[in-house]
């Protein structure tokens, strides 16, 4: 059995020490972790499960899809299939009767090791969603309550606040306000509309915005105001639609998270929502927490910012002053591309607005993940060094770019790329779509027509 | 010994065919039952449009990216699964057997096409073997099991090879040949080979998912 020392190539010994996942496995007994494991395997699982247990027939070619496996040399414990070995093929054989040690590895692999970001899926020849095998996983930890620490304090606060930073109703509020008051400089009555009954638009982010980020909102509201848009954001919770807890398997909060932003929406009598751009926070609503919430696509129309902008820059609600002159390239976020198909509108919004466009590849459906995604940034310091190892393959793909500035129309790919451009000394600096379309946009209001 | 060729070659074969029939259809009867109790929602996300667009796209040589990574093994992999059917369906003393017991037949490979083919299946076998000893990421999957699978996909092909030329022991090598044919039949419902019929139903389930929800292409 292989340890939790990974060599990188400088040869900085990492050993990694999470406190949670420590304090938690001392509280196991073996009763109840063949238990849990049992209750899991058997109860929660179904005909999804057994075909692909059923069905793989072990021939490694989902192994090139997986930058973790790419990235470290093509090392044959990081394949999609060998992720499955090590854990559930394992966890089905023993009964369930599996060794703390076992667990400890299980927890890295299965949360630090897969961005469950469904690549495989479209290299294995039977489509078999290794995504759902380690999120499978990722639920046996969540009972066994051996979560990582960092993405389990995100899920508390999920679960207390129903925001992800543990940001206070008056925090929130607060945040608007002043970006309101910051924006009318540009705009003297410029607003952010909060509780708007009956707006055509419900605008949602995901907390670390008002929390770190709050120039985003700043941009979003002189956006909004240009394009005349009728928008609102609600005061209540139901406002952030990020959702750490589809990734550790509380599957429990990560319902009431997306029901509680569909009853925002609701609440306000808005004809649809737009969010912000973020990925996993699209998977969580449009995916993942409305399916659990029992509805099958979500039940008030749901855009992502991508789209948004695409709708904006076509039908003239926002014109552009003077193209963006740098040169571009564009990652694809796994949750809006392989997650929503948006990859052909973000190349027509990325033109729309730039002279100067580098494709990454491989791209669109195919591309590689930020290593940021699935919950694995969330996971926290202790995991980061592996993390950059882990995903040197994109490093490499941006570095073919040669482009100034990479547009990441991602949260999650934000903080991610932000790592890999750091650790990895590449030179380039990264924005979302909307840090551009401010910069190049006419600030005068739209009128009507459209 | 005549009267055990006859039971091989007459009450085995149709015995053979009952468990196949009866073992797929009770495995897919259960997989389906299985589903409707824990995972309806499935069933609603199910597209028929998407479904057949995924295992279309995976059944075009070349097209989904995975097979242009490693085209030696899916050229080689496409064209097995190809021969693994056809040379025991369209082999001409397989249709003489049929027609002298139901009167059904059909067009037939000539036999030295059908030689050449069926070295063609062992070879890929080998190959199939080599690789998985050799590609660590293969390797590292491997279970002594899949080495069993191969040996029994290759017997009936090697044995009737054999037995074709009438190098040794040819009456033996014609037992061994219907006895591990009726093998591989028997089991296929309930190992591995299954796949057979499980990987267009996970592919259909993957390309729906694709399709429908996430509209993008899922190869
Ligand atoms: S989901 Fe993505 S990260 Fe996880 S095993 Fe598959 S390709 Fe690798
Ligand atoms: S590609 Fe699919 S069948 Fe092959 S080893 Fe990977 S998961 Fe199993």
């Amino acid at each position: 059995m292989q340890d939790s020392t990974i060599e990188n190539k400088d040869s900085v010994k990492t050993d990694v020490i999470d406190e949670a996942v420590e304090r938690g496995l001392e509280r196991l007994t073996p009763e109840r972790i063949a238990g849990v494991i049992n209750q899991v395997l058997a109860k929660e699982t179904g005909a999804r499960f057994k075909t692909y247990i059923d069905t793989c027939m072990r021939c490694g070619l989902c192994a090139d899809a997986c930058s973790f496996f790419l990235s470290n040399d093509r090392d044959p414990k990081f394949s999609p299939a060998a992720k499955v070995k090590q854990t559930l093929t394992e966890m089905l054989e023993k009964r369930g009767n599996v060794s703390k040690d076992f667990l400890k590895n299980m927890v890295r692999i299965a949360h630090t090791e897969c961005n469950v970001c469904k690549r495989c899926s479209m290299y294995c020849p039977f489509g078999i969603d290794i995504a759902y095998m380690m999120l499978t996983v990722r639920r046996i930890c969540h009972k066994l309550e051996i979560t990582p620490l960092y993405i389990q304090d995100t899920v508390n606060s999920h679960s207390a606040t129903m925001n992800q930073m543990w940001v206070k109703e008056d925090e929130w509020i607060d945040t608007l306000q002043w970006q309101e008051e910051d924006a009318r400089e540009e705009f003297e009555d410029l607003r952010i509309p909060l509780d708007k009954d009956g707006a055509d638009i419900m605008y949602s982010v995901i907390a670390p915005e008002p929390k770190f980020q709050a120039g985003l909102i700043y941009q979003t509201a002189v956006i909004m105001h240009a394009a005349g848009v009728n928008w609102t954001m609600p005061s209540n919770p139901g406002w952030d639609n990020s959702n750490m807890a589809m990734f550790t398997g509380d599957f429990e909060i990560s319902g009431r998270l997306a029901k509680a932003h569909y009853e925002a929406a609701a609440d306000l009598h808005v004809n649809r929502i737009v969010m912000g751009e973020c990925g996993h926070a699209f998977r969580s609503v449009y995916d993942v927490g409305n399916r659990w919430a029992g509805w099958r696509m979500p039940p008030i129309e749901l855009v992502h910012a991508i789209d948004f902008f695409h709708e904006l820059l076509t039908t003239g609600r926002i014109k552009v002053k003077e193209k963006y002159k740098k040169s571009v390239t564009l990652h694809d976020p796994c949750n809006v591309s392989r997650g929503r198909g948006l990859h052909d509108k973000a190349r027509e919004v990325v033109n729309l607005l730039c002279d100067n466009f580098i494709e990454m590849t491989p791209n669109k459906e195919h591309n590689f993940c930020c290593g940021a995604g699935g919950g694995v940034i969330n996971c926290g310091p202790p995991y980061k060094t592996t993390r950059m190892i882990n995903n040197r393959v994109k490093k490499e793909q941006l570095e073919q770019t040669g482009a100034e500035v990479l547009i990441a129309p991602c949260h999650n790919c934000h903080s991610g790329l932000e790592d890999i451009t750091h650790h990895y000394g590449v030179d380039m600096e990264i924005k979302f779509f909307g840090d551009i379309i401010y910069e190049v946009m006419e600030k005068t209001i739209y009128q009507g027509g459209v | 010994m005549n009267a055990f060729i006859d039971f091989i070659t007459g009450p085995m074969v149709w015995i053979s065919f009952l468990i196949f029939f009866a073992g797929v259809f009770i495995r897919v009867f259960r997989l389906a039952q299985e589903a409707n109790s824990k995972e309806k929602f499935m069933f609603s996300y199910f597209s028929w449009k998407y479904s057949l667009r995924s295992i279309f796209a995976w059944l075009v040589p070349f097209l989904p990216a995975s097979t242009r990574q490693s085209p030696v093994f899916w050229g080689i992999s496409y064209l097995f699964h190809l021969l693994l059917f056809m040379v025991p369906i369209f082999l001409l003393s397989h249709i003489v057997l049929l027609e002298e017991s139901l009167g059904w037949s059909w067009i037939s490979l000539n036999d030295s096409i059908a030689d050449v083919l069926t070295v063609l299946v062992i070879l890929a076998l080998v190959f199939f073997a080599v690789r998985r000893l050799n590609v660590p990421e293969v390797k590292f999957l491997t279970r002594s099991s899949d080495y069993l699978f191969i040996l029994i996909v290759a017997l009936p092909f090697l044995t009737g090879f054999l037995a074709y030329h009438q190098f040794f022991f040819y009456r033996t090598m014609v037992i061994i040949h219907i006895l591990t044919g009726e093998l591989m039949l028997i089991l296929i419902p309930f190992t591995r080979f299954f796949h057979m019929f499980l990987a267009p139903i996970s592919r259909a389930y993957t390309g729906s998912e694709f399709g429908n929800v996430r509209q993008a292409r899922d190869w």
